[in-house]
This record gives structure tokens, C-alpha cells and sequence, in this order.
């Protein structure tokens, strides 16, 4: 698999270390040589010292998902050289520090020394600069390995370093050392090596999380409230970057409010008090933030106020793996709360549509009164996606729901037939009117409460009002699944009776083994959800198909779980398709899990 | 308990306000509260102090959490919007409502369960943050509407409830709200209407976080350990249900009425003495200091210090801080706070 354009480059180095910016100029040369790279940062839940990993896989044909196999290991921490040495496929290259030379004991790759400490100690005699060069003399040497463009990395260093041009030169000194070195002392390039190409064209570089802080922006958000959590503290913060360039009136005045709550309770609280009172408002978090929000939840979907949250999923139970990818809390969410509670969920698989569907979710949660989840996760939300720019429609309207302007209540009765009531159901939708405080002196003011209600908003602990009202909101749930974004199906073989449902971050993954599967000579239907309630389509598609894999990146198939109530799909029928160890999933993965299903011989020799 | 609608005919002789509204346009739906609470008489004066201010009830917004004292919204304010929101946290929810919308009043009302104990935190951060809000505490020393369970606020040497116990020191509400920066504390005991309407009225018009910690007897759990209404006299003998009431002795409303710099003596429906000590500016309230002292050297005394505690008059709230826009951010149409496609394309650019 591995050869021009098509590898996979590791960079091992120690937390802290500087090294994240260098490796992040390598993967963006790639891409500005139109070379479309996938780079996962594989960190630890520590600030210093702690080993990290960069992985770039490089693939001319697209393929983004990330792929096991190490081609050539940049190992920069002697603390895991024992298991980076091993990661390294046979015919491999190993590129280290040699300036303390070691003895290998693997005899079928490549190794090459380069005595950086030892170089960089000549030039640079203050230690936190020989410390931050180092990075880039060995970015230098795979310029030379790898036949890179050095005008354009160049070109990414001085974007890097806008404002701070006298560090150019510098970086690019310690560039053309590690080159020179390199050219001087190694077989340059190496067959793996990398050429212009087409395929990053027209493409971003982007997380996930930035993209959904723009695109809260571009959404109308104004209230934004939370807490620090990895890895949704960056979604915050593109909030608040974009929103300093975009918000700011002329008088220099912000036309947004961000507070960093005391705790996650207080996060959800202030993001339901906001959508109470008609701003749009969100918080954003992840696994344990998403426990401490349950009760706010409940009541948000009770009281029926509009509220996004984000949740940037990590590897669970409790504090389990904070740096880790996964989707564990799909059923926590789409059920997050005491007593009969049911959420809309939104599922992106790209920055781009973290983006996109902000516009939903904001959209979503005023039209129906109710809290809305997008379900990113770690692997989209803090890792940098080749993914389409981000478009927009300048005749886009916001939907903002059923709130009455003080005209619309003077002349509701007239209007409707009957007075307005804030929990009636006038339109058979399921979903009622709302006032704002200040809307009128007389009219429309309403006790918004947690604790049973009438329909004109009155406390009742009279069970037949009680169960009335809780039915009319899971109607709304009906009325929900009509409007929530439809799933992107992809029919390979009308004939077959074999599909595959997935979402959110798999996606790569689970598009290139459907290539390599039509290969293997099965040709599956797949299913991407891109919301709860699942849409007429979701049930369609389940009905068309007898076996269907359900791709989904926790221990309990909660994916699968959720069709099986939700969509009522005979359980026999979903193949649970897991993967749960923390890492974005590969494409070998789940051709295995198929193959392993529809032709176990043929998964055995491929293995 | 069922919702009770109060019939809304108006008496023509009714006195009016310079709205021309009468006070029973600021009243809310009938108290559900015991008969003689203290919280119906803080309700009351809540009532008369935004008729007497003139205010708007539409441009009122009234939250709460959750207890007896948070129920009271319901009773004040029909013209207003209401929220109840969940224990402990009305404070997040106000803030959040106030980011939305700086120019509406917000009156917050808690209880001393809701704010010293669950709700410590977000009471805590919502006076750090100095939003523009009033917030009062009913303060009974118990948890009523769970029956009478001790609450932080509860003295463990006061003489009104003196019983072993309760082994841990209060939580002095007022001297926290002081230390973590509010602008605006006081103290009443709910009554005492000449002191806390004008209290509440100054507590409305301060812009900032006002505090008012109002002493407020609960006439059904009083944590007497030997008197009769106690939480673990009713558990202990009451036969029909085990913590359940089944009838409750309508009592009178404890009123007080004394001049400043004088002490009063309050005698609280289970038989126990309340010491108030009615501050007649003596102390420098500009000076938080001072404040503390005040209200230290009381209770030393064994004696409650009530009154305007402390103000600080240069009023700063949560707005300066964040340094928003002056017109309200959910006044702000979406179609204005969008920046649209020309400027996605810069932002597309960056990440080429
Ligand atoms: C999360 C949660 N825990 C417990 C309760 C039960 N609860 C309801 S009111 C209350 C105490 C209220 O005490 P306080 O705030 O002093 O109000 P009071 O009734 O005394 O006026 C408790 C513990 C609840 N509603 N929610
Ligand atoms: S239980 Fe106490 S606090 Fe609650 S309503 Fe009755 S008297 Fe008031
Ligand atoms: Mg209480």
C-alpha cells in the first residue's frame, strides 16, 4: 500500500516539547502540495513531559481515515522507542536522534541516525531555542526524505510566524540543516515520498471544534456559557475567536456574552436561561460535563426551552479516557435526564458539517422548545480534517420558532380561534407558543416551572392533565423526526439485502472499506445517520435490508440499541460493529468485521 | 394542591400608582404556603415595594429554585414572567437570562436550602460575577418543603434554636455575600415590613448584585428538638404516617415593629426568642470591614444585626465585565449577528 503519496508518518516526541507545531507545518506542506493528509494527535492528559504521537497518513486516493502500519517512524522520545520501534512495518524506516546512538534489534527496516541534539548544540546557544529547532531540523531531513516542496513549507512556516518574521529565517536555517544532513547521509528520497497533487485542492484544514464555534457565530448564538473539559474547551474558544473578529460593533462593544461557568451545572443553567429569555444560547462539553447536565436537561425538555449543547465525546466511564476518542453517550443523551425524557440529536462526521449543523441545532431547538445535542467527538473536534470550505447561503432565514411578538398576542385569539395558553397545541404540531419576558404589560406572562403544568402553564398535580402534557411532547418528538436533517444513503447494489448504518467520525473508515469491500466482491448499502428520531429513511432503509452492520465506537452498540426501541428493527437483523479502544477507527477494521460476518475463510487469509 | 386563581375584579376606591395600577396588579395566584409562613409575609412586601417603585411588571422577571421559599413567585407579579427553575440553581439561570437581556429587573428568590447548601456554589459565582440582579433569601433554618430538616443557615448557638442537634456553626449568608464581592447586603426578618420594603426597593434599584438574607419563621418545622413541631417530634409521634403532617395549625404571622438602633425581641411560634438588633447607621456601611464586624459583634452577642449591612455605590455588574453591546443581545435580529459569505471566505482562506 505504501509508495508516493501513500504512507503513514509518526512522529513521536514528548509532551510539551514544541514539537506540536512543527509536526503541524509538515502535515500542512502535504496539503498545500494539493496532497490530501489526515493528522491524529495522540496526546496524554498531561501539560508536560508526557509522551505524544503526531500520525499523518498521506493518500493520494482520499482515504482519510486513520490506518494502522507505521511506515516511517520519527521516534524524538527515547521514553518509547521500545514500542515505536515495534509499531513500524517490516521494510519500514526509523528516523531518531542519534546523537545518542543505539543499537536496534530490528534488522528488517531502515534506520537513520541524525545526531540532531548534537547539531543543534553547535548553532544555538540558548537552550529553549535548540530545544524548539529541533523540531524543525528533523521536519528539514524529511524534506529531503520525502522530496518535499521547501517553498512551500516556507510558505506555511511564515503564515506560522505572522508578526514574529525574524523567527523565519531561523526556522528555515535549522530546515536547511536537517536537509543538508539528510542528503549528505541517507538515500534521498526514500521510496515513500510525496509529489503535487490534485486531490487537496479546493479543500480546508480544520477541527471540528473551531468549525462548530463558527459556525454558533454564524448560527446568531449570543450566550454562550461553560466549562473547561477536554475536548470541548477549543469549541468555546472558536466561539469567542470568531465571534471578537465578527461581533464587535463599531463602538467597540460585543454583540455576544461568553461566561466561563463555575461547573458544567452552571454552564447548562446559563444556557437555559438564555434560551428562555430569547437569545440563542449554548454550552458546549463532554462524557462527565454531559452527567453533571442531566437534571437541566430534564427540565429544559419539560419546561420547553431552547438550548444547544455540544457534546465533544471522550472515552468513558467517569474520567476514563479524556484524550481518547469515542461516541459512549449515545444513550445517555438521546435519554439524558429522570423521569420519560428524549432528546434531539444531531450527528456530524466533518468540521464541515460541525459548521453546518450548528445552523441546524439552533434552528432545531427554537422550532421545537427543546435542548438539542450535536455529537461530535475528540477525533473530529480536536484534530485538524481535510474537509470541504465552508459554505453559506446569504438568503438563509433564521427559524426561530413559535414566539409572539406583542402584535401576534394582542391578535392571537382572533387569530387561532382561542386564547393563547404557553403549553396548547394550537397547530396540532405538538408544539406551542412562547412569550418572552417584556413582551407585553398584560398579556403572555407565564410561570415557566420543572413541576407539572397545565396548559396554560399552572402547577397541577392532577395526573390526567399530567400525562396529557407529557404525551403532547413526545408527539412532538413525531414532529421532530420530520424535520431533523435526512441520513445520506448510498445504495451499491439495489439487489442486495446487506447494509450498513453508521455515523459521526467513522465515516472515513467505514467509505473506504465499502471501496475495498466492492473489491472483496460484496457490495454494501450504508446508512449514515445524521440525527435522532431516526427519519422515515432510517426505517426504510432498516426494512429493505435483512443484515445490516451498525458501526459505532462503544462497548453496549448503543447505536444499535437505539434502533432496536427507536426504530423498532428486529434485533437479529443489526450486527454490532464495535470498536471502543480510544482510536479513530480504520477501514481495515471494518472490512474485517464484514468479511469476518459474510465469508469467514476470506477473513481469515486476509488477516 | 391544585392551582388557585384569584378573582381579578378590581374595587373602583383601590389607590393606584403613577402607572395607575393597583396593588392587586402586582399580586400573583393564592399562597399554597402554610397559614402564617414567613415567606407569605416576604411575598407581601416584595408586592408593595414594586407597586410603591412603580414598576412595570412585564419588565420584571421573577426565578427561584426549588422549596417553599422558591414557590413564592407564583404568589407575586402575575404580570411578570416566572421560573422555576431547579434546586439550587437559580442563580445560572438568571445569569444566563440576564446575558439575553440586560434591561429587565431580575428578582431571584431562594431559600436557605436552596442557596447555603446545594446551591452554595452557584450563589457563590453569581455575586462574584456582580449580576444586576436582586436576590433574596427566605431564610427559615430548615428545609420546609422536605419537613424540616436542619439547613446550613441554621445557628447551631442561636437561641431560637438552640438544640444539640445540630452540631455544625451557620453559614452566615450576609458576611459571605460581603466577602465575595456583592454590592449591596442586608438583613430583615420578614416581620418587620417597614424595614424590608424599603430594603427590597433599595435592593431593586442597585445595580449590581443586592443580597437580602430575610430571617423568615417556618410556623410547621422549627427544629426545636423538644418542641412539639419539630422534625423529630413529628416523626416520632405522629402515628398516622411517618413524616407526613396531616394537619397543620393555622398561626398567626409574626410581626415586628421597632426603631432603629433598638433590639427586638421576636418570639418565633415554637416559644423561642429571635433578637433582632436594628442597625441605625452606626456603622460605616460603605466599608466592608466594618460590615463583617457588625455583623460578627452581633452574633457574638447572640443577637441578629438587620438593616442596610453594606453598599458599595459605585454599582458594577456582569455587562461591564463582558463589555456587551448596550441594547439587549436577544433584541439583536440573526440576519444582524451573522457575518456572512464574504466573510466565510476570509475565514476558508486561513485554513488553506
Ligand atoms: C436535586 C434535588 N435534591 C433534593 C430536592 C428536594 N428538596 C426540595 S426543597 C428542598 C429544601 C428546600 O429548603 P429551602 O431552600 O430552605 O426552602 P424552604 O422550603 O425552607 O423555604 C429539598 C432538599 C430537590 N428538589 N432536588
Ligand atoms: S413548611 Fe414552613 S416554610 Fe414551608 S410553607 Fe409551611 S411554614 Fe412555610
Ligand atoms: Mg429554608
Amino acid at each position: 500500500m505504501s509508495g508516493t503519496n501513500d504512507f503513514v508518518i509518526k512522529f513521536a516526541t514528548v509532551n510539551g516539547s514544541g514539537s506540536a507545531s512543527a509536526n503541524t507545518i509538515f502535515a500542512k506542506t502535504l496539503f498545500r502540495m494539493g496532497i490530501p493528509v489526515s493528522p491524529k494527535n495522540i496526546f496524554p492528559s498531561n501539560i508536560q513531559g508526557l509522551p505524544t504521537w503526531y500520525e499523518v497518513r498521506v493518500s493520494e486516493a482520499g482515504y482519510m481515515a486513520r490506518r494502522d502500519g507505521i511506515d516511517l517512524m520519527v521516534a524524538m522520545n527515547p521514553q518509547t522507542y521500545a514500542n515505536d520501534v515495534a509499531e513500524v512495518v517490516s521494510g519500514g524506516w526509523l528516523l531518531y536522534d542519534s546523537t545518542m546512538p543505539r543499537l536496534w534489534q530490528r534488522t528488517d527496516i531502515t534506520v537513520l541516525g541524525l545526531p540532531i541534539a548534537e547539531i543543534c548544540a553547535k548553532i544555538w546557544k540558548d537552550a529553549r531555542q535548540r530545544q524548539l529547532f529541533k523540531n524543525m531540523v528533523y521536519v528539514g531531513a524529511l524534506t529531503a526524505l520525502l522530496d518535499m516542496d521547501v517553498k512551500v513549507l516556507e510558505g506555511v512556516v511564515g503564515d506560522q510566524l505572522k508578526g514574529k518574521e525574524k523567527l523565519l529565517a531561523a526556522n528555515m536555517q535549522a530546515v536547511a540543516i536537517g536537509r543538508e544532513y539528510a542528503e549528505a547521509h541517507f538515500e534521498c528520497p526514500l521510496p515513500i515520498k510525496v509529489r503535487h497533487a490534485e486531490g487537496a485542492k479546493g479543500k480546508i484544514m480544520v477541527t471540528g471544534n473551531e468549525a462548530a464555534g463558527l459556525g454558533a457565530v454564524y448560527a446568531g448564538a449570543s450566550v454562550c456559557a461553560w466549562y473547561p473539559i477536554t475536548p470541548s474547551t477549543s469549541l468555546a474558544e472558536g466561539f469567542e475567536k470568531h465571534a471578537r473578529r465578527f461581533r464587535v460593533t463599531k463602538d467597540g462593544k460585543r454583540n455576544y456574552a461568553i461566561v466561563q461557568a463555575e461547573d458544567e451545572l452552571a454552564a447548562i443553567g446559563i444556557a437555559i436561561g438564555g434560551g428562555w429569555n430569547g437569545a440563542r444560547s449554548f454550552t458546549a462539553t463532554s462524557g462527565p460535563g454531559i452527567s453533571l447536565m442531566s437534571e437541566f436537561l430534564g427540565l429544559a425538555y419539560f419546561a420547553e426551552i431552547p438550548v444547544v449543547l455540544y457534546n465533544i465525546q471522550r472515552g468513558g466511564p467517569s474520567t476514563g479516557m479524556p484524550t481518547r476518542t469515542g461516541q459512549p453517550d449515545i444513550i445517555s443523551c438521546a435519554y439524558a435526564s429522570h423521569g420519560d425524557t428524549k432528546h434531539v440529536l444531531l450527528f456530524p462526521s466533518s468540521p464541515t458539517e460541525c459548521f453546518s449543523m450548528s445552523t441546524d441545532a439552533f434552528d432545531l431547538a427554537e422550532r421545537l422548545q427543546t435542548p438539542v445535542m450535536v455529537m461530535s467527538d475528540l477525533d473530529i473536534g480536536m484534530n485538524d480534517w481535510m474537509t470541504d470550505p465552508f459554505t453559506w447561503d446569504d438568503n438563509w432565514v433564521a427559524d426561530r420558532g413559535k414566539v409572539l411578538s406583542r402584535e401576534e398576542l394582542e391578535g392571537f385569539a382572533k387569530a387561532k380561534g382561542r386564547p393563547w395558553g404557553r403549553y396548547q397545541d394550537v397547530d396540532g404540531d405538538a408544539i406551542p407558543y412562547r412569550t418572552l419576558p417584556g413582551t407585553h404589560e398584560t398579556m403572555g406572562a407565564y410561570f415557566t416551572r420543572g413541576t407539572s403544568h397545565d396548559e396554560n402553564a399552572r402547577y397541577t398535580e392532577d395526573g390526567t392533565i399530567h400525562a396529557r402534557i407529557v404525551d403532547r411532547i413526545r408527539r412532538k418528538f413525531d414532529t421532530a423526526a420530520t424535520l431533523v436533517p435526512k441520513p445520506e444513503v448510498n445504495i451499491r447494489d439495489a439487489g442486495s439485502r446487506t447494509g450498513l448504518i453508521y455515523f459521526g467520525a467513522t465515516r472515513p473508515a467505514v467509505l473506504e472499506a465499502l471501496d475495498y469491500l466492492d473489491r472483496d466482491g460484496f457490495k454494501l448499502n450504508a446508512l449514515r445517520l445524521k440525527a435522532f428520531p431516526f427519519t422515515e429513511e432510517v426505517k426504510a432503509f432498516c426494512a429493505a435490508h435483512d443484515r445490516i452492520f451498525v458501526i459505532e465506537q462503544n462497548r453496549d452498540a448503543q447505536m444499535r440499541q437505539l434502533l432496536m426501541v427507536e426504530a423498532e428493527v428486529p434485533q437479529e437483523k443489526l450486527i454490532a460493529t464495535l470498536n471502543y479502544d480510544g482510536t479513530p477507527m480504520t477501514a481495515d477494521f471494518v472490512r474485517q468485521a464484514v468479511l469476518k460476518q459474510l465469508q469467514p475463510a476470506k477473513a481469515q487469509a486476509a488477516e | 394542591m391544585t392551582y388557585i386563581t384569584k378573582p381579578l375584579a378590581h374595587h373602583p376606591a383601590l389607590p393606584r400608582n403613577a402607572l395607575g395600577l393597583t396593588h392587586r396588579d402586582y399580586e400573583g395566584s393564592m399562597s399554597t404556603l402554610c397559614a402564617g409562613c414567613g415567606h407569605d409575609s416576604i411575598t407581601a412586601a416584595i408586592i408593595e415595594a414594586c407597586y410603591e417603585m412603580d414598576l412595570p411588571a412585564h419588565r420584571i422577571a421573577k426565578l427561584s429554585g426549588i422549596g417553599c421559599s422558591s414557590k413564592t413567585p407564583t404568589y407575586f407579579l402575575g404580570r411578570s414572567h416566572g421560573f422555576n427553575s431547579v434546586h439550587g440553581r437559580m442563580p445560572s439561570v438568571t445569569t444566563g437570562a440576564n446575558m439575553a437581556n440586560k434591561d429587565l429587573v431580575y428578582i431571584g428568590v431562594s431559600g436557605d436550602g436552596d442557596t447555603a447548601s446545594i446551591g452554595l456554589g452557584q450563589f457563590a459565582h453569581a455575586v462574584r460575577r456582580k449580576l444586576n440582579m436582586s436576590y433574596i433569601v427566605m431564610n427559615n433554618g430548615c428545609y420546609g418543603l422536605t419537613k424540616g430538616q436542619f439547613s446550613a443557615t441554621n445557628d447551631k448557638n442561636s437561641p431560637s434554636k438552640k438544640g444539640e442537634a445540630n452540631p455544625f456553626d451557620a453559614i452566615d449568608l450576609c458576611q459571605m455575600a460581603i466577602q465575595l464581592g456583592a454590592g449591596f447586603v442586608g438583613r430583615s426578618f420578614s416581620g418587620d415590613k417597614k424595614q424590608l420594603i424599603p430594603l427590597i426597593k433599595a435592593a431593586i434599584s442597585y445595580k449590581g448584585f443586592a443580597f437580602l438574607d430575610v430571617i423568615s419563621p417556618c410556623v410547621t418545622f422549627n427544629n426545636h428538638p423538644t418542641s412539639t413541631k419539630s422534625f423529630d417530634y413529628v416523626r416520632a409521634h405522629n402515628l398516622a404516617s411517618e413524616n407526613k403532617l396531616d394537619y397543620v395549625e393555622p398561626k398567626e404571622e409574626i410581626t415586628v415593629s421597632y426603631a432603629e438602633g433598638e433590639t427586638a425581641a421576636v418570639t418565633l411560634h415554637d416559644g423561642s426568642k429571635l433578637l433582632l438588633n436594628k442597625l441605625d447607621g452606626g456603622h460605616d456601611f460603605r466599608d466592608p470591614d466594618e460590615a463583617i464586624l457588625t455583623i460578627r459583634r452581633n452574633a457574638s452577642k447572640g443577637q441578629v444585626a438587620t438593616g442596610l449591612l453594606y453598599v458599595n455605590e459605585a454599582g458594577e455588574d456582569l455587562h461591564d465585565a463582558l463589555d456587551t453591546t448596550d441594547r439587549p443581545l436577544n433584541e439583536i435580529p440573526v440576519a444582524e449577528l451573522c457575518p456572512g459569505s464574504k466573510a466565510l471566505e476570509g475565514v476558508n482562506a486561513r485554513f488553506r
